[in-house]
């Protein structure tokens, strides 16, 4: 069963010299109790896109078009109370910085306790006490201390941890984790990480996970989508995606990936050196392929016309001319 | 926490010493002849005698200041030497007025500016948020007396809503009391009212755009909560801080507004004085507004703690 | 279900298409949804970016003629006594009427611009100068910061009117007088800033490096410390020249300013104060013209911040 289906969103933004056009034409699913990756490059619209299936970019200077369907309601197009039935109480969502999301002047437990007390109608009480419950589900020693603590009193990890019960304090069908690793040592990555999957496993909850870190989306996600540029070049199903890369971008990435221990590695400047050259701007309309400036295949069929994203084999999309085509595909 | 209360009032000793060093040797850094100009023109050399004696201006520098502070410590300001009173007790006199329509003053500019501020900057760019820049600017420009008169002009000379000048004092109920403040007090509040908005306004940007912000609307909250529980909270110590200093105008434009609307406080006594060029009243005064200043500044810094967990002394 | 279809318009992109092969799979330019933003002209778009800078800087070029010209567009000698014309209101002859002693309000007003500039601009210089020289020995020598910062601290907690007040109270009333009594109320803040932008560079490596090597202090204070300082002073600056312009009014106001004979806003004021319930317009006019010439400098001050802001974040 669908439970959100995203089709041909447009984000585009007023800027002082232009209009910037972050996110131009995406489509893709998740269905519930997936884990579907958005994996790209810093600025390839990724993070707007959760912000925008949250309803929290601010309109102007952003304009929207397209849907976001999420049990078929299209969350463009609702208003800002009903919008606000679904945050946090439907949707859930892990933001990259554990110390800069939390509130510095409000303890764990108020942090907690207020997305239950609005949702849920919890009376105080009963909001410090499911608050309680959750961080302990989070793995976190000393819940009842932990509750009346303040955000800074916390180590990196177990931050994080707070956040996740704050993201799960209702139950919700649909979690987005924008980057939940990035920012954290790398042995609690793996701890978040196992966190993630398990309270997956217990809570059925369908999971949209952004990252630039391909090492993650293959331990946890059962789909990938790959942006570039505001539009998607390239779908699969995880293990094809490894397997058998289609676009020049992806096959970039993953190069650029280390090969042992990929879970471990993380963020390095060095990643993407692979890929030469910058994301262009999008302040332009560009002719031809977005990704031609930097492609090494590029050829003048490229730089004129832009490819669209057909199928390469059975559920693999990908948005190139020369990406190689399975002959199942149809 | 008595303990830090008590460590930072002995932190306030020097600031205090450097304020009474200040009001102190004016007297002598004067160029020209102070004595003189406080006898005014008319004053007989016997005059000019007395007066240089009363303000010890014949004696050394030293044996006066260590004179002078020694009475100070006591609760002695000096005698008035218009009135020969004793600047406490013409102090006493007059406290009431100042200290009601000071206060009254900083409970309504902070009750129309912060509200103000969190509107311009939740609405950052829009119509709202220029008229409230607009009439901060405007606040920051229009003196206050200019600001009095007009307001005096119209509501109480031309519509006759509200009394035209003088003071009630509360003894004799409060709704008098506060009918003849309420002119005062928009008065006075007007450029206090511009500067907290301003600052709130700034300090709000700055927390709108951080991360937890983002979380809180995240949440489902609704902007209200987010802009009152969230935002506010963390810029508090910015806007507390400005309230704190802008008291410094606020003792300013109180010598101004009672002289407008002829109230017999504080910056009454201080006008008077001036005129009458008596210099010890001005200076107990002077003495007296700032310890105020400080000890409220003081006040604020121990504020902190409660409303940033981070804050520790 | 994880191939998701996209909707086609049929033929919206038949102009490129035609001459590509015809088996390619050519993506549709999808439209833009903000319309683009109309071209102006680089006058207008200053109006339009920077209203309040612009209404700022006219206002403060019209009180500038105003004061320059004063002998020009005075109508009468503006310290003549004309004790059968006392208290008239505003009229073909006297544009703004008379005050108690029967002097032209209209010519006194022009001429009040002088007093105001004069005093505004040299208090913002002179306070400028003081703090800076002030602010850079505070921040260059570790022994005399701490000196300095409890007599800044000091003179700070006196409000800065009473702390002129006082001042006034032991001197004539001067142009000069109130100039320097303005001015040492304001020292302070100006030795705080400058204090702060040296601290502040003496933590950058370069210049820390440029201390370490040996440079001489004038070198790296001229080289370094100055040129940035220079532009929050700008700023610090017109915002002292306004407040000096309000504290001049406020001391002659309460009579301890300039000599009542002179033609000054607050002066003006201050011998209508008997008169206000009466006759109005004789606070009227100087408080708008006061009023209008401290929101231009302002109005400039902002527009300076918002100009040095703009190249800052431009640099970064």
């Amino acid at each position: 069963m669908l439970l959100l289906s995203v089709e041909n969103l447009q984000i585009h933004f007023r800027t002082p010299d232009g209009v910037n056009r972050a996110v131009d034409g995406l489509s893709f699913t998740v269905a519930a109790g997936e884990t579907l990756a958005v994996v790209g490059e810093s600025g390839c619209g990724k993070s707007i896109t959760a912000m925008a299936v949250l309803g929290l970019l601010h309109r102007p200077p952003a304009a929207t078009a397209g849907a976001i369907r999420f049990e078929g309601r299209d969350l463009l197009r609702l208003s800002e109370p009903e919008m606000r039935e679904i945050r946090g109480n439907k949707v859930g969502m892990i933001f990259q910085e554990p110390m800069t999301s939390l509130n510095p002047v409000l303890t764990i437990g108020r942090q907690i306790g207020e997305t239950l007390r609005l949702h849920q109608g919890l009376s105080r009480d009963g909001a410090k006490e499911r608050a309680v419950e959750l961080l302990r589900l989070v793995g976190i020693a000393e819940p009842g201390r932990r509750v009346r603590e303040y955000p800074h009193q916390l180590s990196g990890g177990m931050r994080q941890r707070a956040m996740i019960a704050m993201a799960l304090a209702c139950s919700p069908k649909l979690l987005i984790a924008d980057e939940p690793t990035t920012a954290l040592d790398v042995t609690i990555q793996a701890q978040i990480l196992d966190l993630m999957r398990d309270l997956k496993q217990r809570t059925g909850a369908a999971v949209l996970l952004i990252t630039h870190d391909l090492g993650i989306v293959a331990e946890v996600a059962d789909r990938v989508i790959v942006l570039y540029g505001g539009r998607k070049v390239e779908e699969a199903a995880v293990a094809d995606l490894f397997r058998t890369p289609r676009h020049p971008y992806t096959r970039g990435l993953l190069g650029a990936m280390p090969r042992l221990g990929a879970a471990e590695r993380a963020d390095e400047p060095g990643r993407l050196a692979e890929i030469p050259g910058m994301v262009p701007s999008l302040k332009q309309r560009l002719e031809g392929c977005i990704f031609a400036g930097r492609c090494r295949e590029a050829t003048d069929l490229c730089r004129r016309f832009a490819p669209a994203l057909e199928p390469k084999a059975p559920r693999h999309l990908a948005a190139c001319h020369y990406a190689p085509k399975d002959a199942l595909a149809a | 926490m008595l303990g830090i209360i008590v460590r930072r009032l002995v932190a306030t000793i020097p600031v205090m010493a450097v304020v009474a060093l200040c009001v102190f040797s004016l007297l002598y850094f004067a160029p020209g002849d102070p004595v003189t100009i406080i006898a005014g023109d008319q004053a007989s050399p016997a005059d000019v005698a007395r007066i240089r004696a009363t303000l010890g201006l014949d004696r050394p520098f030293l044996v006066r200041l260590g004179d002078w502070t020694w009475r100070i410590l006591q609760g002695d300001l000096g005698t008035s030497i218009f009135t020969n009173i004793p600047v406490t007790e013409l102090i006493a006199q007059r406290v009431q007025p100042t200290l009601s329509l000071m206060l009254v003053t900083l409970a309504f500019a902070i009750a129309i500016a912060v509200p103000l501020g969190v509107a311009a900057a939740a609405t950052a760019g829009s119509v709202v948020d220029r008229s409230v820049m607009a009439l901060a600017v405007l606040g920051f420009s229009v003196p206050v007396f200019v600001v009095g008169y007009v307001l005096a002009h119209v509501f109480a000379v031309e519509l006759g809503w509200l009394p035209v000048q003088g003071y009630t004092p509360i003894e004799r109920g409060l709704g008098p009391w506060f009918a003849n403040l309420i002119l005062p007090a928009s008065t006075l509040g007007f450029v206090y009212v511009a500067l907290i908005a301003r600052v709130t306004r700034a300090a709000m940007l700055d927390v709108l755009a951080q991360d937890y912000v983002r979380t809180a609307r995240a949440k489902g909250l609704a902007p209200r909560a987010v802009l009152f529980l969230h935002a506010l909270k963390n810029a508090a110590v910015p806007i507390v801080t400005v309230i704190g200093m802008g008291i410094a105008l606020l003792i300013g434009g109180a010598v101004v507004t009672e002289t407008v609307f002829a109230i017999p406080g504080l910056g009454r006594l201080t006008v008077d004085a001036i005129l009458r060029r008596d210099y010890p009243v001005i200076q107990g005064v002077v003495l007296l507004f700032s310890a105020v200043y400080v000890l409220m500044n003081l006040a604020i810094d121990l504020l902190y703690t409660l409303l940033d967990p981070r804050i520790r002394y | 279900m994880s191939a998701t279809f996209v909707p086609r318009a049929p033929g919206a992109a038949d102009g490129i298409r035609a001459s590509a092969p015809p088996d390619l799979a050519i993506a549709e330019p999808l439209p833009d949804i903000i319309p683009p933003r109309k071209a102006r002209g680089r006058a207008r778009r200053l109006v339009a970016r920077h209203p309040g800078a612009v209404i700022g800087g006219v206002l403060l070029a019209v009180v500038l003629a105003m004061a320059l010209l004063a002998p020009w567009i005075g109508t009468v000698d503006p310290t003549a006594l004309s004790p059968t014309q006392r208290t008239r209101a505003p009229s073909a002859l006297h544009w703004f009427g008379t005050d108690l002693l029967g002097r032209d309000i209209y010519s006194r007003v022009v001429y009040g611009a002088r007093v105001s500039l004069v005093i505004g601009f040299s208090v913002a210089a002179l306070a400028s100068a003081a703090g800076l020289a002030i602010g850079l020995v505070s921040g260059m020598m570790r022994r005399a910061d701490g000196i300095i910062m409890r007599i800044v601290d000091g003179v700070m907690s006196i409000p800065p009117i009473l702390l002129a007040v006082a001042l006034m109270a032991l001197t004539r009333g001067s142009i000069g007088n109130v100039i320097v009594a303005i001015t040492v109320a304001e020292i302070p803040r100006v030795t705080r800033l400058v204090r702060g932008v040296v601290l502040s560079l003496r933590e950058q490596p370069y210049v820390d490096a440029a201390i370490v090597s040996g440079t001489r202090p004038s070198t790296v204070i001229w080289r370094h410390i100055l040129p940035n300082s220079l532009a929050p002073m700008t700023v610090q600056a017109t915002y002292i020249c306004a407040s000096a312009m309000i504290a001049e009014a406020i001391l002659s106001f309460i009579g301890a300013g300039v000599p009542p004979s002179t033609p000054s806003w607050g002066n003006i004021m201050a011998e209508g104060r008997a008169l206000w319930q009466v006759k109005f317009t004789i606070i009227l006019f100087p408080a708008i013209f006061l009023s209008l010439t401290v929101l231009a400098v302002n109005l400039v001050g902002d527009g300076i911040r918002d100009a040095l802001d703009a190249r800052m974040a431009k640099d970064v």
